[in-house]
Order: C-alpha cells, then sequence, then structure tokens
C-alpha cells in the first residue's frame, strides 16, 4: 500500500474540484492506503463544522468524517481558515483533524509516494 | 539516508481575483521550517516557476497596500528571494505581455543574495523532469 497527499485549494460551495478531491481520497482509503489530505485557501471551508445538508449545495462533512474514521489525516491550514473566521472551536472535532502551518503539507508531500495537487479557482 | 524532496511549484494564473499566486509563494517559503516535521538530515528543496499569464504576477511596483491594505505578491517574491528560493519566470511568455527582466521585482534592496531568473521555456521544463512533484497553482 501507497502514501498519497492529496492537496485542495478550492471552496466548498463554487466549485467542485473539493468534491472530487474528497472522492479521490475516499477511494484510495477504501483501498488501503494512507491518505493525507491538506486543505488551503478556501478550501478551509471545508473543515467548518455545523455543516447541514441542502439538495443544492455539497454536503461532504459526513463522507470527510467517515474517511477520518477509516484512518485519513486531515488538516486545514491554521492561517487559511483563521483569516476566513474559522476559529479552533468552529471546526471538526476528531482526533484525526488537524490545524497546521503550510509546512506540514510539504512535509506530506515529502514522505508520499504520489501528491495529487488539485488547485484553488 | 538522507533523502531530498525537489517541488515544483509552477503559478500558471494571472493574480487577478486569485490567491493562488500568493499560496504557491507561501507554501514554497513554508520549506523553511518543514524540518522540524522531517528526519534528521532530510530535506524539502522548491522552485517556483511563473509560465503563461502567470508571469503577469512577477511586475514590480505592485501597490496592493496602499490600495486594498494587504501584502502584494511582489512582497511575497521578494521574501521568497530573501530566503534564497529559486524563482523562475518564463522568458517567453513575459515578451508576450511586453515585459522585460527590468520588469521584474528585486530584493537586494532588502539584502537578499538571490534574484529572479528570467529563463526560456526549456529551462523551466527541465526543473519539471527533475521535480519529485508538481504543484499547479
Amino acid at each position: 500500500m501507497a502514501k498519497l497527499t492529496i492537496g485542495c485549494f478550492s471552496s466548498l460551495v463554487g466549485s467542485m474540484s473539493l468534491d472530487f478531491a474528497v472522492k479521490l481520497a475516499e477511494a484510495a482509503v477504501e483501498k488501503g492506503h494512507e491518505v493525507d489530505f491538506w486543505m488551503s485557501g478556501n478550501a478551509t471551508m471545508l473543515s467548518k463544522k455545523g455543516q447541514k445538508p441542502f439538495k443544492d449545495y455539497s454536503f461532504l462533512d459526513k463522507r470527510i468524517r467517515a474517511a477520518m474514521d477509516k484512518g485519513m489525516n486531515m488538516c486545514a491550514c491554521e492561517a487559511c481558515a483563521e483569516a476566513r473566521g474559522y476559529h479552533k472551536e468552529d471546526t471538526f472535532d476528531h482526533p484525526k483533524f488537524i490545524r497546521k502551518s503550510m509546512d506540514w503539507y510539504l512535509a506530506s508531500c515529502h514522505t508520499a509516494d504520489r501528491v495529487l495537487h488539485i488547485g484553488g479557482e | 539516508m538522507a533523502k531530498t524532496t525537489k517541488m515544483a511549484f509552477l503559478v500558471q494564473r494571472a493574480g487577478y481575483k486569485s490567491e493562488n499566486p500568493k499560496l504557491a509563494l507561501t507554501h514554497a517559503i513554508s520549506s523553511q521550517s518543514v524540518e522540524i516535521y522531517l528526519e534528521d538530515g532530510d530535506t524539502v528543496v522548491p522552485v517556483v516557476a511563473f509560465v503563461g499569464e502567470g508571469v503577469l504576477n512577477c511586475k514590480s511596483g505592485q501597490k496592493a497596500m496602499e490600495v486594498y491594505g494587504i501584502s502584494s505578491t511582489e512582497s511575497h517574491l521578494q521574501n521568497s528571494l530573501l530566503c534564497d528560493l529559486k524563482v523562475l519566470v518564463c522568458k517567453e511568455d513575459l515578451a508576450r505581455y511586453g515585459l522585460t527582466d527590468a520588469d521584474m521585482p528585486d530584493a537586494s534592496a532588502l539584502g537578499a543574495d538571490t534574484a529572479i531568473q528570467v529563463v526560456p521555456w526549456e529551462q523551466i521544463h527541465a526543473e519539471l523532469k527533475g521535480a519529485d512533484h508538481l504543484l499547479f497553482f
């Protein structure tokens, strides 16, 4: 099994890139790969807790929690999140979720077999 | 055995209505502190390359602080140079927008030992081929 680092910079609403990144992460986790999922820029919106499902908008909350339950590591860029008003108390409460600075992503890339960097808007 | 990972940050988008170029630079700059996560002797070596519309990020004289109250991409570029990052700009794409070496931001007055390198696409391509990971912004 391999280690996959997925970085995403697109927002939860207004783009489908984050949906694609999560789908990819789910598939990798299901296959037994180790997955690090990095969110930066507008993608930190995904780390906001209290999301409610509406059929008109992407709702990834349950799916990423399930992926984290299966071992996926999620990390949000702390500065990007804080700049958007997503403070620690506003974000996921899950043992596999952390907030760090960008060097965490580079370190994850360093030890990854493959890096899938899914850009921003 | 010590491992070095070369990461290429390729900026293709202009800076207007997008934070991608700044994110590319801040992520590349974070290589300065990545060692705290790595095994002893391991390192991450970044190279930042601006191509296509992305070269428009590299125009000097940006006034983001005066107009918007935020730091400019130019100041991020200067910070990159102060950290001795390799910053490449595609010569051919620069010419398409009527820009030259003289338009490039510079950080020598701030004490930087390195400068932006305006190079042919072939040289950027060679850097990309030599990278372990490519990150497109």
